[in-house]
């Protein structure tokens, strides 16, 4: 049996979506270079993966290792990202897609498909979600929250003051904003290489529809 | 459909590539940066609005406070300015009723409090201090300010310079620190004072300050000529 699969996004989830992704790709780059000016770990990101501009011109020019750029990248991408995340959860709440596609969960749908994708051998339809999917989704929204919540405790520690001890104080915050950043980045990297195997999904998010005739075994 | 696709595809992984890879190119860029002022300037609006003149920095207790703080400017600490105590002169202009210099001596007299507070630096770390000196707001009021002016600027023997909004000016953690940990402040740390201002990042605390000044106009900062945001609340 054969039948043809449909996948459309409405104009909002596309733009909001993209919005958010040019968003996180520069605070992360942005970030990055924020983080290698005091590190937390025994590491620092390759200059060529940050964002913020060229480090010996700046240091040369004026002592700067290149955060004045990158803080300026990171302050104007927080407001994109926050509004596009916002109108991103007030869409998707208020149409009925989270509703309808991105639940329910539970744990033991969530661990049938689990086994099932580390075996290969979960099935892909174009515009219906599985449950690591979904789990997948909600992680990666709820992320972005905590990159939020901890970024203005951050920000603006004393004049958001007791927030910062939601966290731990305002080192925890910093490590939280790395952790979740870390997901974040994660997240980002499977999202795109599943693109990669199923490109019509980049096209669905593009264009707004795209189609596939599936061949399944059922 | 399939070439199409690819062609989509290609655009969309080289707008991450644009961003990330060449980010020098962009950031560098004279409109990139004409537009990141603007959104810094946008930022230094939403920061004033969120200041509250009542919230208070929080306080930590005697045994966090570092007593070894931690040296930082853009040169070495052998470079650090040696003020004399007997020829330093604490001058002041703008809008002042009373522009009388004021000797080490003077400035040290004046009734003092204590806090123990939060350095937050713009790289990321942190550190607590204890610090003592007199409000800047009491300072104010003493040589006749014109405290309805929207700014007070800073110029320092480091050849560093900075300036506050009044609002901050007048709040009343915002000290004229001359002890660090019980102590005369050390050379490094801008003796004869340093401005202490726990609700602002560390760098608008300016060090070895010679000049103070009341005035209209936004004064320049030396990170905020070099790209940093003028605010920089916390």
């Amino acid at each position: 049996m054969s039948q043809v699969e449909v996948q459309t996004h409405p104009i909002a989830t596309r733009l909001t979506h993209w919005l958010m992704a040019l968003s996180i790709v520069i605070l992360i780059g942005s970030g990055w270079r924020i983080y290698n000016a005091s590190p937390i770990f025994g590491f620092t990101f390759p200059e060529w993966a940050t964002l913020g501009g060229d480090v010996e011109e700046a240091l040369a020019l004026h002592n700067d290792p290149g955060v004045a750029s990158a803080i300026a990248w990171h302050f104007a991408a927080m407001w994109l990202l926050a509004l596009s995340y916002l109108c991103f959860m007030l869409w998707n709440i208020f149409s009925g897609h989270f509703r309808r596609d991105f639940l329910p969960i539970g744990p033991a749908s969530f661990w049938r498909d689990f086994t099932a994708a580390i075996r290969f051998r979960l099935d892909h339809r174009l515009g219906e979600y599985n449950v690591v999917q979904r789990v997948a989704y909600w992680g990666a929204l709820g992320s972005i929250a905590m990159m939020l919540l901890s970024g203005i405790a951050i920000w603006k520690p004393v004049q958001t003051y007791p927030l910062e001890t939601l966290f731990g104080g305002f080192q925890g915050a910093r490590l939280v904003h790395f952790v979740f950043m870390t997901a974040i980045t994660l997240f980002i990297v499977v999202h795109v290489a599943l693109v990669i195997l199923v490109p019509k999904t980049f096209v669905a998010m593009t264009l707004g529809k795209a189609t596939a005739v599936h061949k399944g075994e059922s | 459909m399939d070439l199409e696709r690819r062609r989509l595809f290609g655009g969309g992984l080289s707008m991450g590539a644009l961003t990330l890879l060449t980010g020098c190119d962009i950031s560098d860029h004279d409109s990139v940066q004409k537009a990141l002022a603007m959104v810094s300037r946008f930022n230094d609006r939403v920061q004033a609005a969120l200041f509250s003149a009542h919230k208070l920095a929080p306080t930590f207790s005697e045994a966090e406070a570092v007593k070894d703080f931690r040296y930082n400017a853009w040169y070495g600490q052998d470079k650090s300015p040696k003020l004399s105590p007997s020829e330093y002169r604490l001058t002041l202009a703008g809008m002042v009723a009373d522009k009388t210099p004021w000797t080490v001596e003077k400035l040290y007299t004046l009734p003092q409090t204590t806090q123990i507070t939060r350095h937050v630096c713009v790289e990321g770390w942190s550190m607590i201090g204890k610090w003592s000196g007199t409000p800047l707001s009491s300072f104010l009021q003493r040589t006749g300010a014109d405290l309805t002016a929207k700014y007070v600027g800073f110029e320092c023997a480091d050849g560093y310079y900075e300036g506050i909004d009044m609002p901050t000016a007048l709040h009343p953690q915002t000290l004229m620190a001359f002890k660090l940990s019980d102590e005369t402040l050390p050379t490094r740390h801008g003796y004869p004072f340093k401005m202490r201002i726990p609700t602002k990042l560390g760098f608008k605390n300016p060090k070895f300050v010679t000049t103070i000044y009341v005035t209209n106009q936004q004064p320049k900062g030396f990170w905020t000529d070099r790209g940093y945001n003028w605010f920089s609340g916390i």
